[in-house]
C-alpha cells in the first residue's frame, strides 16, 4: 500500500463533501460533511429495509396461509405467485419495476388523482403530508398509550393466572391508542392540517407537484421488488410452520371446549411460531441486504452514497468499503439478536 | 313435491337448485367473458356501480345454490369441496376465475397477437404488442455478451461438450459408480476448466498448470496398478515429485516453445457475457463453494477452539454482509493489497469472491445436517475403530448430505440469481446486456420485452433446478 501512495486514516469524514442527494430523510447538501452523507445513505437503507419488511410480511403471512386453503383455485393462485417471484432474480424484477413497469405511468400533468388526493406519476408518488404544530407532544402520547398497554397486558395475565377471568385486552389496547392521543389534540394544543399535492408548471413542459410528499420511484420500485420477492419465502416459512404443527394438537385442544378461534390463538398459532421465526429472521436478514442493490437504480442508500459517490470522491477505499461492511454487520447482527430474544422469549420452557 | 328454499339449499329438488345456479354461473361468466373479450356490456342498461358488481352478485347466488353436499353426483361434488366450500371461499374462487378472464386478452394480445415477431429493425415493430424482433436481433449479444460473431462456435462447442461429460454419470455401468465421485469432485472441474481455458478465453497450448495436470494424468493411470494398501502415499508423493521433475529437470526448450503457440484468438474475459457467462460464473462457483463450506461447517463443529472461533467469524463475517459490497471490495479494495506487478483477472477474483460468499451459507446448511444426526452415529463409527476422518467420510457426512439436499439446493438456487450482481465490477452478464441493449439509440423503449425474456430464461433454469433437487431428494431419502 506505501508504494502506491496511498495513506489511511477516517479523518476524511469530517470534509465537506460537496455532493447532493437525490432523496433524503434529514437535511443535507453538498456543505455538509461525508459523515452527514454517510447517515443519509443509512437512513434510507434502514427505510427501504423497514418497508420491505412489513409488506413483505404481510404478503407472506397472506399467501402462506392461502397456499394452505382447501380451495382449490386459492391454492394455485398462491403456489403459482410463489413459484415465479422466487425463481427471478431480485435484481432483474427491481430493474422490471423500475425501468419497464413504473415506466409506463403517466406524466404527471396527464396523472388521474386516485380518490382526488393521491397522484401516481412516472416522476413518483405523491400523497398528501400532514402539517404539524407541536408534533412531539401527540408522539409522547402515543408512547405513553403503548406503554399503558403493556401494563394492561400484565395486569390481565396476572388476574387470568390468579382468578382465571379474561379481560378483553384487544378493545382497551385499541381505546387506549385512540383516546390518548385524541386528548393531546383536544388539551395538548397538537395541530394537524393536510397539504394535498397541486400541480406546478416548472416550463413550457415540464410539469411537477407542489407540496405533499413524494415517494421516489426508486424507492417504490426498490421496495416492492423486495417485499414481493421475500414475501415468497417468508410464505413458505409459513406454510411450513402451520403444518408442522400436528393435527393432535387442534383435535385435543378442540375436545376441551375451546373454540376454534381459542385454538388458532391459543394453541396452533404459539407452536407455528416457534418453527416460522428462526427462517423468517433470516429472510428479514437477507432483505436488508438486498436492499443494497438499491445502487443498481440509483436509489441513494449506503452503498450508492458511500460506496459509490464518496468513494469515488476520496478515493479511500479501504476505509470506505470497511465502515460499509461493518455498517450493514452492525444491522444484520442487531436484527438477530432481537429476533432470538423474541425466538427465546416464545421457546418450550423445557423443564 | 318440496317446497323450494333458497336459502339452504337441499337435496331434495336436487335438480330444481342445480339448474338454476348453474345456468346464474354460466350467465355471470359469460357477462365477464363477452365485456373481456370483445367489450361488449350486456349490462350497460344497469347504473354503473351495480352494472360493475353484477357478475360477482350473480355468480355469488349461483354458487350458493349448487352447494348440496352430497349430491350423488360426482362432477358437483368435486366442485364443492374443491373451490365452493362456503361463501367466503365461493367468493374469492369467483373472484380469481374473474380475474383470469379479464387479464387473458391483454396479456394474448400483448405476447402474441398484436406482437411483431419479423423485421431487423425498430421499425419493424409498430404494433401495440411486444417486440419479439429486438429479441431475436440482439439475441446473439444476450447469449454471448461481447464476445466475437465468428467465435461463437467455441463456447457452444466447450458447453455440448462439458454437458455431455457431466451427463457421463448416468450411463455409468455398476463396475464405474464407485469412481463417480472422484470423477465429478475432481476430474469434472479440471476438464471444465481446461475447456474454458483452451476454447473458451483462448489461452495458450501449454501453459505452467499444465506441468501439474500432466502429473496428476500420469499418477493416476500409473495408481490403477498400484495395490489398494500403498495408494494414499503413493498419491501423496508421486504427483509432486512428477510434477518437480516435469518443471526442473525435463526443461526442454521445445516444450517452452510449444507453451507459446495460441490455438484460437485470445478473447479476454471482459467481452464474455450473457447468458454463457452466467453460466460460466455460476459452474464455478457451484463447484468451490461446496468443499470450502464443507471445511467450513466441519471446522465450526470442530473440538479445536483456534479453528472452531476462526471457523465461526468467517461464517458469520460473509453472512452478514450484503453480495454487492463484497464484490465491491474484490475490485476496489482487493488489488491494493497485491503485489506492485501482480494482476488477478476480473472473472476470477468475482468467481473468488461469490464462492467464499455462499461457501458460508452452504456451511451453515451443512452443519444442520450434521446436527441433525443423533449422537449414536458419531459413537458407533468411534467404537468402531475410525479415525476423526474416516469417521466423517464414511458415516457422517453421506448421511448428513442426504438430509441437507434441499438446503443446498436453494443455497444453488440463490447462486445463480445472485449471478447478476457481477455488473458492479463491469461483468455484463444477461441482465447486464438488457439494460446495455436498451440504452442502444437505435433501440429505445423495448425495457418490457428485454425483462420478460430474461425472466422467462431465468425461471425455466431455476425452476429445472428446483425440480431437480426435488427428484435428488425424493430418491435419497431413507427411512430414519
Amino acid at each position: 500500500m506505501e508504494n502506491r501512495g496511498i495513506t489511511f486514516g477516517y479523518g476524511f469524514l469530517s470534509q465537506e463533501s460537496s455532493f447532493d442527494v437525490q432523496f433524503s430523510l434529514i437535511e443535507y447538501d453538498g456543505s455538509h460533511s461525508y459523515f452527514r452523507a454517510y447517515l443519509v445513505g443509512l437512513l434510507n437503507t434502514i427505510l427501504v429495509s423497514v418497508i420491505g419488511i412489513i409488506f413483505a410480511t404481510i404478503i407472506g403471512v397472506v399467501v402462506g396461509i392461502a397456499r394452505l386453503s382447501s380451495n382449490y383455485l386459492i391454492e394455485r393462485t398462491a403456489a403459482i405467485y410463489v413459484e415465479f417471484f422466487r425463481n427471478i432474480p431480485l435484481l432483474l424484477q427491481i430493474f422490471f419495476w423500475y425501468f419497464a413497469a413504473l415506466r409506463a405511468l403517466p406524466l404527471p400533468e396527464k396523472a388521474e388523482p386516485m380518490f382526488g388526493v393521491f397522484f401516481l406519476t412516472i416522476k413518483g408518488f405523491f400523497i398528501p403530508a400532514f402539517i404539524w404544530n407541536n408534533l412531539d407532544i401527540f408522539i409522547y402520547s402515543v408512547i405513553a398509550a403503548i406503554i399503558a398497554i403493556f401494563f394492561v397486558r400484565a395486569y390481565a395475565k396476572k388476574k387470568q393466572e390468579n382468578q382465571g377471568t379474561q379481560t378483553p385486552v384487544l378493545l382497551i389496547s385499541i381505546g387506549l391508542l385512540i383516546i390518548l392521543p385524541l386528548l393531546s389534540f383536544l388539551l395538548g394544543g397538537v395541530d394537524a392540517s393536510i397539504e394535498i399535492p397541486v400541480i406546478e408548471q416548472l416550463s413550457k413542459t415540464s410539469f411537477t407537484f407542489k407540496g405533499g410528499l413524494k415517494l421516489p420511484p426508486e424507492l417504490i420500485s426498490l421496495a416492492l421488488a423486495l417485499s414481493l420477492y421475500t414475501a415468497t419465502f417468508i410464505a413458505e416459512c409459513v406454510r411450513a410452520g402451520v403444518q408442522g404443527v400436528s393435527k393432535g394438537q387442534k383435535e385435543a385442544a378442540a375436545s376441551i371446549g375451546l373454540t376454534p378461534n381459542q385454538v388458532l390463538k391459543l394453541v396452533v398459532m404459539p407452536q407455528a411460531l416457534r418453527i416460522i421465526i428462526p427462517p423468517t429472521t433470516n429472510q428479514y436478514l437477507n432483505l436488508t441486504k438486498n436492499s443494497s442493490l438499491a445502487a443498481a437504480i440509483a436509489y441513494p442508500d449506503l452503498v450508492l452514497v458511500f460506496a459509490g459517490t464518496a468513494l469515488m470522491q476520496t478515493g479511500r477505499a479501504i476505509e470506505i468499503v470497511s465502515i460499509t461492511m461493518l455498517t450493514y454487520l452492525t444491522l444484520s447482527i442487531t436484527i438477530s439478536i432481537f429476533m432470538n430474544w423474541y425466538n427465546k422469549k416464545i421457546a418450550i420452557k423445557e423443564k | 313435491m318440496n317446497k323450494l328454499n333458497f336459502l339452504s339449499p337441499d337435496k331434495n329438488n336436487l335438480y330444481a337448485y342445480l339448474y338454476s345456479g348453474i345456468s346464474l354461473l354460466s350467465l355471470s361468466i359469460l357477462i365477464v367473458f363477452l365485456n373481456s373479450f370483445f367489450s361488449l356490456d350486456l349490462t350497460n342498461f344497469l347504473p354503473g356501480t351495480i352494472s360493475y358488481f353484477l357478475p360477482l352478485i350473480i355468480g355469488f347466488i349461483g354458487l350458493h345454490l349448487i352447494r348440496i353436499e352430497y349430491s350423488g353426483i360426482k362432477f358437483l361434488d368435486i366442485i364443492n369441496k374443491n373451490i365452493n366450500t362456503n361463501n367466503f371461499n365461493a367468493l374469492l374462487s369467483l373472484l380469481i376465475i374473474f380475474a383470469v378472464i379479464k387479464s387473458l386478452p391483454p396479456l394474448l394480445s400483448w405476447f402474441i397477437i398484436d406482437a411483431n415477431f419479423a423485421g431487423d429493425s425498430k421499425d419493424a415493430c409498430s404494433g401495440s404488442g411486444a417486440c419479439w424482433a429486438y429479441i431475436k436481433t440482439w439475441f446473439n449479444r444476450f447469449m454471448y455478451g461481447m464476445y466475437p460473431n465468428a467465435e461463437q462456435w467455441r463456447i457452444n462447442l466447450s458447453f455440448i461438450a462439458l454437458a455431455f461429460l457431466g451427463g457421463v454419470g448416468f450411463f455409468a455401468t455398476e463396475k464405474f459408480k464407485k469412481y463417480l465421485t472422484l470423477y465429478y469432485v475432481v476430474v469434472y472441474p479440471v476438464i471444465a476448466f481446461l475447456f474454458i481455458f483452451f476454447f473458451i478465453s483462448g489461452g495458450p497450448i501449454f501453459f505452467d498448470f499444465s506441468y501439474g495436470i500432466i502429473a496428476a494424468v500420469i499418477s493416476i493411470v500409473i495408481g490403477f496398478f498400484i495395490p489398494s494398501k500403498f495408494k494414499m502415499y503413493y498419491f501423496l508423493i508421486i504427483p509432486i515429485t512428477i510434477y518437480i521433475l516435469l518443471k526442473y529437470v525435463f526443461f526442454y526448450e521445445e516444450l517452452i516453445e510449444l507453451g507459446k503457440i495460441q490455438a484460437f484468438e485470445w478473447v479476454e474475459t471482459g467481452a464474455w457475457g450473457g447468458l454463457s457467462l452466467t453460466f460460466i460464473v455460476s459452474f464455478f462457483c457451484l463447484i468451490f463453494c461446496f468443499p470450502v463450506g464443507l471445511f467450513l461447517s466441519l471446522g465450526r463443529r470442530s473440538d479445536l477452539p483456534i479453528i472452531k472461533y476462526i471457523s465461526i467469524g468467517f461464517i458469520e463475517f460473509w453472512r452478514g454482509v450484503p453480495l454487492i459490497t463484497v464484490l465491491f471490495m474484490s475490485s476496489v479494495m482487493f488489488p491494493m493489497f497485491l503485489p506492485e506487478d501482480m494482476f488477478i483477472d476480473k472473472l476470477v477474483r468475482v468467481i473468488i469472491a461469490i464462492s467464499l460468499f455462499e461457501a458460508a451459507y452452504v456451511a451453515e446448511v451443512i452443519r444442520g445436517g450434521l446436527q441433525a444426526l443423533p449422537r449414536g452415529q458419531y459413537d458407533a463409527a468411534k467404537s468402531l475403530g475410525m479415525g476423526y476422518w474416516k469417521m466423517h467420510i464414511f458415516v457422517i457426512l453421506p448421511q448428513a448430505l442426504k438430509l441437507v439436499i434441499p438446503g443446498i439446493a436453494n443455497t444453488f438456487l440463490a447462486l445463480v440469481k445472485d449471478t447478476p450482481l457481477i455488473f458492479v465490477v463491469g461483468l455484463l452478464e444477461i441482465v447486464g446486456m438488457l439494460n446495455l441493449a436498451k440504452t442502444n439509440p437505435e433501440w429505445l423503449g423495448f425495457a418490457m420485452e428485454g425483462y420478460v425474456f430474461a425472466s422467462i430464461v431465468f425461471f425455466i433454469i431455476c425452476y429445472a433446478m428446483s425440480k431437480y433437487s426435488y427428484n435428488l431428494e425424493q430418491k435419497y431419502k431413507t427411512e430414519r
